[in-house]
């Protein structure tokens, strides 16, 4: 493990001309590495622009060559929208949650769409960053979580973009806007930090096992149908044991977040709770795997 | 001690054998499979990279690193610049280290000029006020300003490579590590990154540079360590290491043959096989006599036709000067016949003349390119040889001669005043 010791020099106060040249330099002592580690603030701090710049160039790149560019953060959301009013409220005939209108229903599944794509988005590019950087890992130093974590911020982008669409949906289908919209920061930090536990996980397993990359769209397609994406979470109407199993799924209590920050549908209660703590133990063991494993990444990668 | 820049103790560095190779991950069933099986017991299933390495740098000292492929050179940047983890032993670092690595690192070719330079430098770990300040000069240092908003990909390779090592070569890091830059680019491009590093040297900063180029390590550094399979084996004034190194291991035996492995893969479809010393009698031999003529060869062979190759040797003293740069094309006569090379294999043979070459050692590096089209292979350092003077000319003063050669020119002596 390395670390910057706080301890600095005083280096060589210049003695020519009349200006004191002070220059500190950070002491850095290069060891093995032992046992687990937590996470090394002060390195990420002295990084920070760097989560800024890959974001950057993330959301750049994705969209320079690409003739309708952002755009796409648009269609997705509304052709899946279209699609799934279609298929699972006109035929499967799958209502709202009480206290929405049934014609609500595209709204109302465009709201659980806004923090599914993003996640859904946001977990895919995480779990393969790391090898996509490559390159970096094998060149140059700076604190590993750095590129998972700008896999996932570089997602908000095209979460603002699906947001405007929302609002005007929401204006257009006349549903009234409430203080609990404030709420909604809160679900949207969840969502991210669900994104970033899990892609902790899987972009440094991926580094070793390349089978990863295979099964993350599987994982996503399975994720989606355990959350209340296109039905309401009404309809999970199972014994508690089974709710609470339910709720381990922290997209559950995202979505349902959403829904009622935007709509005022039933308030996110215990269940939300259970999916806070899924999250926590997420990324807090993802955290510490990721700091074991990335000692490795530049000798696996 | 706060004159010591880098102080490095015992470090060592293990890979897992099979790690260095291709197929360095492994399937989530293998592993799975693992589990269920009992552990085979590999006994030497362990490599060291790098062991018992103890060496310090003085602040402001340019400190040369020498080695052969494979020796632990870069294994030991990679340690230093963080970029792995060192199994044993522990290093000191005092100051901000810069590591130009591989020049370009993180460029990105859908973006412009200007983002990767800010993208490049975050990456470097400059700030982006620090790179603010800077940009113009990189721009400039660069020679890219009318293509700053233009994406890399765009660029040629030499611009690309200017851009490149101008960001890295702004960010003034108290130490700097250089691997390998001047193995790319062209001569003036080389020699700008030579001055730069010289300028880098003279305001006091440390470096640490690693390079197969003699004279360039010879102009730069005073002092020399050489890494020989994980270990270092030698420190001491450069031109001394130097020597050392290059009489060391090197192929003894008069004659280089390169494995399939060694040859990158962008000289195709140049494929050299061989460089050779061969004696007046046609010997294959390390050491020649300077009163003889004797003989280099070059075999190499072409999967496709090339135009306009010329494949060439160049010729210098173990003290990193030029003696001299022949290509088999230099007579333009040969340059029209051979204007097409059809694809087979080859033999390039020229002849040193006797009484040229003065005692010592020297270098043998093999160039093969299609000027200004593309350089396909070159290795400065391919072979070494001995002249053995015996019989030339002074040898009756026991005395060394200075000058890479030692030619017998007429010497016309007459009273002019009796």
């Amino acid at each position: 493990m390395t670390t910057t010791d706080s301890g600095r020099l005083k280096a060589a106060e210049s003695a020519k001309g009349n200006m004191t040249v002070r220059t500190e330099s950070p002491v850095t002592l290069i060891r093995p590495p032992r046992g687990w580690q937590a996470v090394n603030l002060r390195d990420l701090w002295l990084y920070r622009e760097l989560i800024y710049f890959l974001t950057w160039r993330d959301i750049k790149v994705r969209y320079k060559q690409a003739v309708l560019g952002i755009a796409w953060a648009i269609i997705q959301p509304i052709v899946t929208m279209v699609v799934f009013t279609f298929i699972f409220n006109q035929f499967l005939n799958v209502k709202p949650d009480e206290g929405i209108s049934e014609a609500w229903y595209p709204i109302f599944a465009f709201a659980g769409l806004l923090p599914w794509q993003f996640f859904q988005g946001a977990l895919q590019r995480a779990s393969t960053s790391l090898v996509s950087n490559a390159n970096l890992l094998t060149k140059v130093y700076f604190p590993r979580l750095i590129i998972p974590s700008s896999a996932v911020a570089a997602g908000l982008v095209d979460f603002a973009f699906s947001f405007v669409i929302m609002i005007g949906l929401m204006i257009y289908f006349g549903v009234p806007f409430t203080v609990q919209l404030l709420w909604l920061p809160v679900f949207l930090l969840v969502a991210l930090l669900t994104a970033l536990a899990v892609g902790l996980w899987l972009s440094a397993l991926n580094v070793q096992y390349r089978d990863v990359q295979h099964m993350v769209p599987f994982l996503l397609t399975i994720w989606m149908y355990v959350s209340p994406v296109v039905y309401p979470i009404d309809i999970i109407n199972v014994s508690k044991f089974w709710q609470v199993i339910y709720a381990l799924n922290p997209m559950v209590g995202v979505i349902q977040g959403f829904r009622w920050a935007l709509f005022g549908t039933n308030p996110p209660g215990w269940m939300f709770f259970v999916s806070l703590g899924m999250v926590l133990v997420l990324l807090v063991s993802g955290i510490f795997y990721f700091r074991r494993m990335e000692r490795t990444f530049a000798d696996l990668i | 001690m706060s004159d010591i820049a880098i102080r490095v103790n015992d470090l060592g560095k293990r890979y897992r054998l099979g790690a260095l190779h291709s197929s360095n991950y492994h399937t989530l069933r293998e592993s799975l499979v693992g589990l269920f099986q009992p552990r085979e017991k590999v006994p030497n299933g362990h490599i060291w990279a790098l062991r018992n390495v103890s060496f310090d740098v003085k602040k402001g000292q340019v400190l040369g690193v020498v080695g052969r492929n494979g020796a632990g050179k870069s294994t030991l940047l990679k340690l230093l610049s963080r970029v792995t983890e060192p199994t044993e032993g522990e290093a000191e670092i005092h100051g901000r280290v810069g590591s130009l690595l591989e020049v370009g690192t993180g460029f990105h070719p859908e973006l412009t000029g200007r983002e990767n330079i800010y993208l490049n430098g975050a990456i470097l770990g400059m700030k982006r006020t620090e790179i603010e300040r800077k940009f113009d000069e990189i721009v400039e240092f660069a020679e890219v300003d009318k293509f700053i908003e233009t994406p890399v990909k765009r660029y040629s390779s030499g611009m690309y490579l200017r851009l490149a090592f101008a960001v890295a070569a702004h960010l003034e890091p108290e130490i700097l590590v250089v691997d390998e830059v001047l193995a790319v680019g062209d001569a003036e491009f080389q020699r700008k990154c030579l001055g730069k590093m010289g300028d880098v040297a003279r305001e006091g900063r440390t470096v640490l540079f690693v390079s197969h180029n003699m004279s360039a390590v010879l102009r730069l550094t005073d002092e020399t360590i050489v890494i020989d399979q994980g270990g270092l084996i030698m420190r001491a004034p450069t031109p001394e290491a130097v020597d050392f190194y290059l009489s060391r291991g090197f192929a003894q035996e008069g004659q280089r043959i390169w494995e399939n492995g060694e040859v990158p893969l962008s000289a195709a479809p140049f494929r050299p096989l061989a460089v050779r010393v061969q004696n007046g009698q046609g010997k294959v031999v390390n050491t020649i006599r300077s009163i003889e003529e004797n003989a280099l060869e070059i075999e190499y062979s072409l999967s496709a036709p090339v135009t306009g190759l010329r494949v060439g040797i160049y010729l210098m003293s173990t003290r990193g000067e030029y003696v001299f740069t022949s290509f088999d094309t230099d007579d333009s006569a040969d340059f029209e016949r051979l204007a097409v090379r059809p694809a087979g294999r080859y033999l390039s043979r020229c002849t040193l003349p006797a009484n040229f070459l003065n005692e010592g050692r020297f270098v043998v590096g093999v160039n093969a390119s299609s000027y200004r089209v593309k350089r396909y292979f070159q290795d400065e350092q391919a072979l070494t040889f001995t002249v053995d003077a015996a019989g030339a000319p002074g040898m009756h003063w026991p005395e060394a001669r200075l000058g890479p050669v030692r030619p017998r020119l007429n010497w016309h002596v007459e009273a002019i005043e009796a």
